[in-house]
């Protein structure tokens, strides 16, 4: 039972009486990128929350290549392939850009001199190689935000979840991140994106899906889903900027 | 190269100058190893780890009270009984991180539980009829008896302590560079983030726990072949659990050296102004404290933090 992807089925999570995720179904098909938008409070990133096991589900379940991750703790759903990266960039801000990227590398390397050779293949891969051996508290933002996406690669994941690489950067910049997905898909590795610059989601994804309210209102071809009036219709009603971008 | 060749040193002197030092001069070398040693066994788990344990004296009266009953009762050598300590001592930290880290006490929380553990141990011990109660345990004189851990002069006691040193900074310095130290150090950055790149926070600081809680325990029963005599407040009191946090955080948490050059500059503190203030109960404490605060205000990183932000601007100039 590999090779099948991330499977979430009747996905539930209430916080007291909030309900911020509600039974909620995604697939991830190996080789995919999805894209997963929605207003902001929608539990896009609770949602990744519960796959990557930060969070217990209330209820439902997420099966990735065939194991269930329910129950399980980030490091070991890491060790299964399933990685993530942190909407508010969180590098280890003590150590070196190379150091925090070793960290990712053990998940898989033997000894430390492979996790170095590994983790310095990766900084060079995102970009980062002048920048290998500065403390990461002093990286800029842009910066960080790659080094997030390393210490994520890192891990020889199959299945990348990526929360809002892009948000606060500029035009330039967010050009050079799409390109640096483009080449990690080129790996052989899944995506599951969450993102809110649209010009970004709709180049990248294969399939688009959308949460509102903790729902999912629309699953389907990017195009398709773009012009779905009751997508347009939760994007209005919270932000007519977001969808007009 | 320059810094190896200047480490060399002074290795080289604190080998080679011990026997020619007035004997006071060498009692107070002897504490500045001793809380040099148990500030680098604090070291693995604060320093490296992050996890700020206020309650290390529970190892350390463990690894006396161990040593020394094993020795009282049965005759058994504290060469031996110290190793029996040490894993008693690792055992109950086990107990007791599994306890904190499992129900997610973090910073100030875990603190409080380790104060809390040493202190219900101190309460224990002095409740306890068999290992002494509060009036504590005398280690028989012997003369100079090295198969019992017991020596005539002070200078073998500085010896076996400065091995003990190099012993816990060799383990450090392997530690850091192996898979653990970067596990350690992510741990003590962002334990979240940690978990995410695949790191088993809980077995890392338990590991951590254990290795530190043992060598710790070492020190205990050095104290008690040392000084001859232990008791609950001694041994399971919170100056001991101080006395292996200030020199790491002082000299440097997290680095090897740190721990050791903390004590090279702590220890003559406390005994110079205990001597200088002799007569005013608490008046050489409150000077220590003030020491304290200067040098945490200024000095935040440590010595070896300022040592090496210094060497970084120089190479920057």
């Amino acid at each position: 039972m590999t090779a099948t992807g991330l499977e979430v089925r009747g996905l539930t999570k209430r916080f007291g009486g909030l309900v911020a995720v509600s039974r909620f179904n995604l697939t991830v098909a190996p080789g995919e990128i999805v894209g997963l938008i929605g207003p902001n409070g929608a539990g896009k990133t609770t949602v990744f929350h519960l796959v990557a096991g930060f969070y217990p589900p209330t209820e439902g379940s997420i099966i990735f290549e065939g194991t269930s991750l329910v129950g399980l703790k980030p490091h070991a759903i890491c060790r299964l392939g399933l990685a993530r990266t942190f909407q508010l960039v969180q590098p280890f801000a003590g150590l070196t850009t190379l150091e925090n990227v070793m960290v990712g590398a053990f998940n898989r390397a033997p000894d430390v001199a492979e996790a170095r050779r590994r983790a310095a293949e990766i900084v060079e891969f995102v970009g980062l190689g002048p920048r290998r051996d500065v403390p990461a508290r002093h990286l800029t933002l842009p910066d960080r935000k790659r080094l997030e996406v390393a210490r994520g690669l890192a891990t020889e994941p199959r299945l990348l979840l990526l929360d809002e690489v892009m948000s606060g950067l500029n035009p330039t910049e967010i050009e050079a991140i799409i390109g640096l997905i483009r080449r990690i898909h080129a790996r052989g590795v899944s995506l599951l994106i969450i993102e809110h610059v649209m010009r970004a989601i709709l180049a990248l994804s294969h399939r688009l899906v959308v949460l509102h309210h903790g729902e999912k209102i629309a699953d389907g071809p990017p195009a398709s889903v773009a012009r779905d009036p009751v997508v347009i219709e939760a994007y209005l009603g919270e932000s007519g900027e977001a969808a007009a971008r | 190269m320059v810094a190896r060749l200047a480490l060399l040193l002074v290795a080289a002197a604190l080998v080679a100058l011990p026997p020619l030092l007035p004997k006071y001069a060498l009692e107070v070398l002897i504490s500045i190893m001793f809380f040099g040693y148990l500030g680098a066994c604090w070291n693995i788990l604060g320093g490296y780890g992050g996890q700020f344990s206020f309650g290390h004296a529970a190892f350390f009266g463990l690894g006396a009270y161990t040593s020394t009953l094993l020795f009282l009762h049965w005759g058994i050598t504290p060469w031996l009984g110290m190793l029996a300590g040490g894993v008693l001592a690792a055992a109950f930290g086990l107990f007791a991180g599994y306890l904190s880290f499992r129900y997610g006490l973090r910073g100030p929380y875990f603190s409080l539980v380790t104060l809390a553990f040493a202190e219900m141990l101190r309460v224990v011990a002095v409740n306890w009829k068999a290992v002494g109660s509060s009036l504590g345990l005398v280690v028989p004189n012997r003369g100079s008896a090295p198969a019992l851990f017991l020596f005539a002069e002070k200078l073998p006691y500085y010896y076996v302590i400065f091995t003990m040193v190099v012993g816990a900074l060799l383990i450090t310095r392997a530690m850091e560079r192996a898979r653990m130290g970067y596990a350690l150090a992510a741990i003590r950055e962002n334990e979240d983030a940690a978990e995410a790149a695949g790191v088993d926070a809980l077995s890392t600081k338990l590991a951590a726990m254990a290795l530190s809680s043992f060598l710790t325990a070492l020190g205990g029963t050095f104290y008690a072949q040392y000084f001859a005599y232990i008791d609950p407040s001694l041994t399971f009191g919170t100056a001991i659990s101080i006395g292996g946090l200030l020199p790491a955080i002082v000299g440097g948490a997290g680095t090897v050296a740190g721990p050791l050059l903390g004590s090279f500059v702590l220890t003559p503190i406390s005994e110079l102004t205990r001597a200088v203030l002799r007569g005013r109960a608490g008046a050489d404490i409150m000077l220590y404290g003030l020491v304290l605060i200067l040098v945490i205000s200024f000095l935040p990183n440590g010595l070896v933090g300022w040592i090496r932000g210094r060497r970084a601007a120089g190479v920057r100039a």
